[in-house]
């Protein structure tokens, strides 16, 4: 009888093994967590520095000096009146229905974490590109962190660093940069070769063709990239938010559990609001890039 | 003649894996079909002896597929030699590391490529200057000289456009200034022309025989069309699977073709504007009058100015005005119509 129970129930593992096994990888986790935790924290204390500081700055400038900043930098990145004029009227319609401050600071992480994306992501790519090996092995790293639910990297981070703004923007940051890094790596590896096999032609050292020819040549694609870690970066703003990270995600979250419908309905707006935003400007920039490469000229 | 300009030296390529281990096999000669049978590589280019002297246009022709690009992207490195080695200026290409390779393809040789290979993202004047700038100058210096190139190859007004906005011809032009740019002493056009339509490709080809005439480069020219080869070498090599078939001057190929192939080539040839009156002349007879020829005309030039002079035959001279033959109108007319068997 015990010889064939294999054949109706699956043959798993003894349950004590299991227990064991768990056990055992939570007590080397927390154990490590202990012991370099505060090392970590401390590693991390410039950037916790950093981001409070520039919280503070959007939320204590006055809201006419945000909003003409903002324009400004719509319009210079854009180049379009209408998308400046939708984004001034988002912004005093945030503000008047008294979501401000939220915003200002769901901008502040959010701008800081596309910063970091950017700043890792498109080396991370470059090196994807100019390696298949790399790229073996950041791929199914990148397939993981794209579909691994972001509760399940919340728990080591939150372990590790506590409740804060600084885990907040790690787990942003793991679940956004994906794009970034994959359209990098395949706008450099669409490069035209004939491009290249001229820059080489001309004796153009590996840093020269890098950043004179793939780089620009791949702008355009890498632009798209960074578009879609914006937006993702936005929709993890409400996850981020249960680990403490201040801004539009704390009133949907409050919505969530005391059934508020409309402050969520009007914060959840607000974060729309700030996604299509950023996600027409940056458009707008990366089709300025493209039309000047590919100006046609058939007239 | 003194010593070549660039001059290959048993070069072989062998495309794939094991390479070097099949060397040996294509030494003793295997065949291109049981190579790639039984050893799963690609021969490429079988024991390629060259010496181009400097100053003069080596023209590369054959067909898709015979080589022929491989072979010039050896003359720069851009691919490794299997076996063999290429000398330029007396110094061996292979032998170089990677910055003294930088240097060379830098300075001494530079490339215009079948497709442009023009980047996008610069104007014709960032372009034509890439060169240049690789190579680091500041860019005062580069100014001037894309200056002076813009002009020199007919593109002014040009200058701040993007290539895309130009015509194939004008792409073509600033590939040229590209490399004309950086002053090398080797031009390497692979297949420089065949893109273009026919007026403009006839256009490019005197550009360059003009900028010849003044720059006296060292130039590997690559293509596969005849009409071109004959135009503007000094010299012809006719490829054909990986291996040189035949060597020689315009008129040598066309008047003793080495094979049936080159036969099939030359047969449809304009026989007239290629062979000199110095390679069909018959021995000068006593009582020959007639215009003064000099043996370098074409068949053309000498047959119009016969029929000019009025006169039933020729006294061909040599250089120095001494008479060495005559040439009648009947040997004129045989030589630009004789089909190609007879050279045989």
């Amino acid at each position: 009888m015990a010889d064939t129970s294999w054949w109706v129930t699956f043959p798993q593992m003894e349950r004590e093994t299991l227990v064991g096994f768990r056990k055992a990888l939570d007590g080397a986790y927390r154990d490590f967590s202990r012991s370099y935790g505060d090392a970590i924290e401390a590693f991390f204390e410039p950037l916790l520095f950093f981001l409070v500081w520039f919280e503070r700055l959007l939320i204590n400038a006055p809201w006419w000096a945000v909003l003409v900043v903002v324009c400004a930098l719509v319009f210079l990145v854009g180049r379009s009146w209408k998308i400046v004029a939708g984004t001034a009227v988002a912004f005093l319609l945030i503000g008047y229905f008294g979501m401000w401050k939220d915003t200002m600071s769901t901008m502040s992480i959010i701008t800081v974490c596309t910063l970091i994306a950017i700043a890792l992501g498109v080396p991370i790519g470059i090196v994807m590109a100019r390696s298949d090996r790399a790229r073996t092995i950041v791929t199914p790293i990148l397939d993981v962190m794209q579909t691994m639910p972001a509760f399940v990297y919340l728990i080591p981070v939150v372990m590790l660093l506590g409740i804060g703004k600084v885990p907040g923007v790690i787990a942003v940051v793991i679940y956004a940069i994906p794009p970034v890094i994959r359209l990098t790596n395949l706008g450099i590896r669409l490069v035209d070769r004939d491009v290249l096999e001229a820059a080489d032609a001309f004796g153009a050292s590996g840093w020269q063709r890098l950043v004179g020819v793939q780089i620009p040549l791949a702008l355009p694609t890498i632009m798209a990239g960074i578009n879609q870690t914006i937006m993702m970066a936005l929709a993890m703003v409400v996850i981020a938010s249960m680990i403490g990270v201040q801004g539009l995600g704390q009133p949907v979250l409050r919505s969530i559990t005391n059934q508020y419908f409309t402050l969520g309905l009007l914060n959840g707006l607000a974060i729309v609001a700030l996604a299509i935003v950023f996600d027409r400007v940056s458009q707008a920039y990366g089709r300025r890039m493209q039309l000047q490469y590919e100006r046609i000229s058939n007239v | 003649m003194s010593e070549p300009m660039i001059d290959i030296r048993g070069l072989c390529k062998v495309f794939g894996g094991a390479a070097e281990t099949v060397m040996p096999l294509v030494r003793e000669g295997i065949g291109k079909q049981e190579l790639l049978d039984r050893h799963n590589c690609v021969l490429a280019l079988r024991d390629i002896n060259l010496a181009i002297p400097a100053e003069s246009i080596q023209v590369v022709m054959g067909l898709s597929g015979s080589g022929k690009s491989t072979l010039i992207r050896h003359i720069n490195r851009l691919i490794e030699p299997t076996y063999g080695d290429i000398i330029v200026d007396g110094q061996s290409v292979s032998g170089m590391d990677a910055s003294a390779l930088r240097a060379f393809r830098r300075n001494t040789a530079s490339m215009v490529f079948q497709g442009f290979a023009l980047m996008p993202h610069r104007t014709v004047r960032e372009n034509i200057g890439y060169g240049l700038k690789v190579r680091g100058l500041d860019r005062d210096e580069i100014d001037t000289r894309v200056s002076h190139w813009i002009d020199r190859i007919g593109l002014d007004g040009f200058a701040d456009r993007f290539p895309t906005e130009l015509s194939g011809g004008m792409q073509q032009r600033v590939g040229l200034g590209r490399a004309l740019a950086t002053d090398p002493d080797i031009l390497l056009m692979d297949e420089a022309f065949s893109a273009l339509d026919p007026v403009i490709r006839v256009e490019m080809q005197n550009i360059l025989l003009e900028l010849q005439a003044e720059l006296r480069k060292t130039i590997m020219f690559i293509t596969h069309d005849l009409d071109e080869a004959l135009r503007i070498g000094d010299d012809i090599a006719i490829l054909r699977d990986g291996e040189i078939v035949q060597q020689g001057a315009p008129q040598d190929i066309v008047l003793a073709p080495a094979d049936d192939y080159i036969a099939e080539f030359v047969k449809d040839i304009n026989r007239g504007r290629v062979i000199q009156v110095g390679r069909v002349m018959a021995p000068i007879t006593n009582g020959t009058t007639g215009p003064a020829i000099s043996h370098d005309s074409l068949l053309e030039a000498a047959a119009i100015a016969l029929a000019e002079a009025g006169a039933d035959a020729g006294i061909v001279t040599a250089a120095d005005g001494r008479p060495v033959g005559a040439i009648s109108r009947g040997d004129l007319m045989a030589a630009m119509v004789a089909r190609a068997t007879a050279g045989n």
